[in-house]
């Protein structure tokens, strides 16, 4: 136990340093003069945002990892949910608790933001539970493209409903200023950052705690190991794939909060392409792998921000997506996962 | 297709004797039932209530941009419907063909290379496309490929969007030649030589022919040695590949064909708009077309053609009609409904609602109807291997 942690922590670290030194090395290179002070200062200022933005993947990524590990099923509706959790988390904000702007007061902030997930991840959870109940459960015996195709189906269905509401952009309430910032080697970086890291790394922790420590969570590795022996051992699948389910929404449905507080506004179109870069920062961990998924989602965010800083931001999506092909083609199994003996 | 083409009605057993003939003489069936079709469609479009909706020859601009899907369709049920292989990027295929003819046949590079060499070229350009993308990633288990080429459906509209010299950018690249014949040709009084949207009819028998083509090759290669070993891939890789079957290269040859109709496709619609831009290939249109195979019923070629084309009339004539009319009586609720909005609501309903009640489509495919329901029968012997669990191997 003692073993994992350090490596995980050196793994953490590492990853932290590569992605700490290809942005200083990025705003290097971007950097018109090679002013040392302003590259630092730039190359902090994008680590920061890499990190949010990578918590973001993270969270859902997560959700991606987490059933497929149970049931095998690449769940398309999965970014989707997500997109819903921002829209949920924007109807709490501005309809429910009424805020339009940022809060200054740190502990009115805290009970806002806490209000705010609390109000929408169980609400999320329950929407995952109702899409496996109503339409993976009736198809998890039936041949591998069916459920798929479902999930696709799923997806339209979340999408054209958000879309059929509002097509444009939604400006979403700033809980947290983007003015109140701290400054660290002379680059002036937003709380907003500090906090969506944070979030994510907590809500991380509290999901390696349930699935490690408790009996909940080892029904579902044990589902996600051997669906039938567990069951013969007295698991209950039925539930376990529920909350397998729940739990991965409701931490989209985090997600989605946080992208809302992160970049601004949200769309019906965002679930997609958040989906997909989620699902290849899954692939990247290793699928079925949450701490590998997290891992991945880090890594993504980097790669997007780094894709920004050498002035291509268009190109953000291609070059994770080549990322995901080359992960795929060299190593399938991730950067974390148990390789896998290839089936059809 | 066949059957429903105009045979008069004979004495006992017309059905039969008709399916019997189908059967021995399947290629002249196709060419048979396609000229049927192709001869009464424009004059059903001038029957009520078809005549009310649109002009005969708007009719036949939507019969075009039709075939165009059902090419797209007819590609991808080889990849899906009969190898098996989940391709969700399937209009990258498409964007690669339209932006193929667009680059050699417009104002754009000012090269003009005629229409009707470059409809095979684009075909063959498709083709390579798919190799190039298929080598090395359909060594992937199904649903990393369903991924893959998600994501290769996405880039290259990217790619087209964001190199703005290559290939106009946004905007996209307009003026694209039409097509053109040396001789001209009258029926009825309509141009039948004619390429333009006012006179679509040069288009629609472009179309036809093309269609003909596909649907006699397809067949073919549905009996062919090369599509029993798809079938064979699709239902048990391990087994098909234990039989001697050369995986690789079967479903490369599947990556290939299918990328190869939409390259047809590419290049007539492209010749058709006379404009290309990134939007016209999103992965909606990947979608769309997956949603067209699935209600159709996978791996079956006339199920999937006649489901192509009657989504497309629905969605793309029936949909605003309805809008219109419910605009126009005033109905408290349907009045303000944007019909055509709700469309991938619908195919999403359908999706779903297909895979729960009716997995092998509305127009199934007889093999893979057996296969689907000894599959969700339950029977825990007989399910299919896929569903097993992932450590056994």
């Amino acid at each position: 136990m003692l073993l994992r942690v350090v490596r995980l922590g050196g793994i953490v670290l590492l990853l932290l340093g590569v992605g700490f030194v290809l942005m200083l090395t990025l705003a290097w290179i971007a950097a018109p003069d090679k002013t040392p002070s302003i590259v630092i200062s730039q190359g902090v200022a994008q680590f920061f945002n890499a990190l949010a933005a990578g918590g973001i993947y993270a969270l859902v990524a997560v959700g991606y990892t987490m059933v497929y590990g149970i049931i095998e099923l690449i769940n398309f509706a999965h970014g989707d949910v997500m997109m819903i959790g921002a829209f949920v988390a924007y109807f709490v904000a501005t309809g429910l608790l009424n805020i339009n702007g940022s809060i200054a007061d740190p502990l009115l902030l805290a009970g806002a933001l806490a209000l705010m997930f609390l109000i929408t991840m169980p609400l999320l959870g329950l929407l995952g539970v109702g899409i496996e109940r109503f339409a993976y459960r009736p198809l998890r015996n039936a041949p591998r493209l069916a459920p798929l195709i479902t999930a696709i189906g799923v997806s339209f269905i979340l999408n054209n409903l958000v879309q059929v509401y509002t097509s444009s952009p939604v400006p979403t309430p700033q809980l947290i200023s983007l003015q109140s910032r701290f400054t660290i080697l002379g680059a002036s970086i937003p709380w907003l950052y500090v906090v969506i890291f944070a979030v994510a790394i907590g809500l991380m922790v509290a999901l390696q705690l349930f699935v490690g420590r408790t009996r909940l969570g080892r029904a579902m590795r044990s589902t996600a190991q051997d669906r039938e022996a567990a069951q013969l051992m007295g698991v209950d699948i039925n539930t376990t794939i529920a909350v397998t389910f729940f739990i991965g929404s409701a931490l989209a449905g985090a997600a989605g909060i946080i992208y809302g507080l992160y970049y601004g506004q949200i769309q019906f179109t965002i679930g997609f392409f958040a989906g997909l870069k989620a699902f290849t920062a899954a692939v990247l961990g290793g699928i079925g792998n949450t701490v590998g998924a997290a891992l991945g989602g880090l890594i993504i965010g980097f790669i997007e921000v780094a894709a920004v800083v050498i002035g291509l931001p268009r190109w953000s999506e291609a070059l994770v997506f080549a990322v995901l092909i080359i992960v795929l083609v060299m190593r399938p199994s991730g950067l974390l996962g148990v390789s896998q003996a290839e089936r059809a | 297709m066949t059957a429903m083409s105009g045979a008069a009605p004979a004495p006992v057993g017309w059905r039969q004797q008709l399916a019997a003939f189908a059967g021995r003489h399947r290629s002249t069936t196709i060419l048979l039932g396609m000229l049927g079709i192709t001869l009464v469609l424009p004059f059903v479009v001038l029957l009520p209530p078809f005549s009310g909706f649109l002009t005969q020859n708007v009719w036949v601009e939507q019969f075009n941009s039709a075939g165009v899907y059902i090419l797209l369709v007819l590609g991808l049920n080889i990849v899906v419907g009969m190898a098996g292989l989940l391709d969700l990027g399937y209009a990258a295929f498409f964007a690669i063909g339209a932006y193929s003819y667009a680059l050699v046949a417009s104002s754009f590079t000012g090269i003009h290379i005629p229409f009707w060499p470059w409809l095979i070229a684009g075909a063959i350009i498709a083709a390579l496309f798919g190799v190039t993308l298929g080598a090395p990633t359909l060594r992937l288990r199904g649903d990393y490929l369903a991924i893959v080429t998600l994501g290769f459906g996405e880039i290259v509209p990217v790619f087209f969007t964001n190199s703005d010299r290559l290939s106009g950018g946004t905007n996209g690249i307009s003026g694209i030649d039409r097509p053109s014949l040396p001789f001209e040709f009258d029926v009825f009084g309509q141009c039948v030589s004619c390429f333009s949207a006012a006179q679509p009819w040069g288009f629609y028998i472009t179309m036809a022919i093309i269609l003909t083509g596909v649907l006699i090759l397809t067949y073919r290669l549905a009996d062919s040695r090369l599509g029993r070993s798809w079938n064979a891939i699709r239902e048990d890789e391990l087994a098909a590949a234990s039989s001697g079957i050369n995986t690789v290269t079967t479903k490369l040859l599947a990556f290939a064909i299918g990328a190869s109709t939409s390259g047809f496709a590419g290049v007539f619609g492209a010749a058709r708009n006379v404009f290309v831009a990134p939007v016209q290939f999103g992965f909606t249109v990947s979608f769309t077309i997956l949603a067209m195979i699935v209600l159709g019923g996978m791996g079956n070629i006339w199920g999937v053609t006649i489901g192509a084309f009657i989504i497309f009339v629905v969605q793309q004539v029936f949909l605003p009609q309805l809008t219109n009319f419910f605009n126009q009586v005033q109905v408290p609720i349907l009045s303000d409904i944007d019909f055509v909005q709700y469309q991938f609501l619908l195919y999403g309903i359908a999706l779903v609602a297909m895979m729960l009640f009716r997995p092998e489509g509305l127009f199934p495919n007889v093999r893979r109807r057996r296969e689907l329901h000894t599959a969700t029968a339950g029977a825990e012997e007989l399910t299919s291997p896929d569903e097993a669990t992932p450590e056994v191997e």
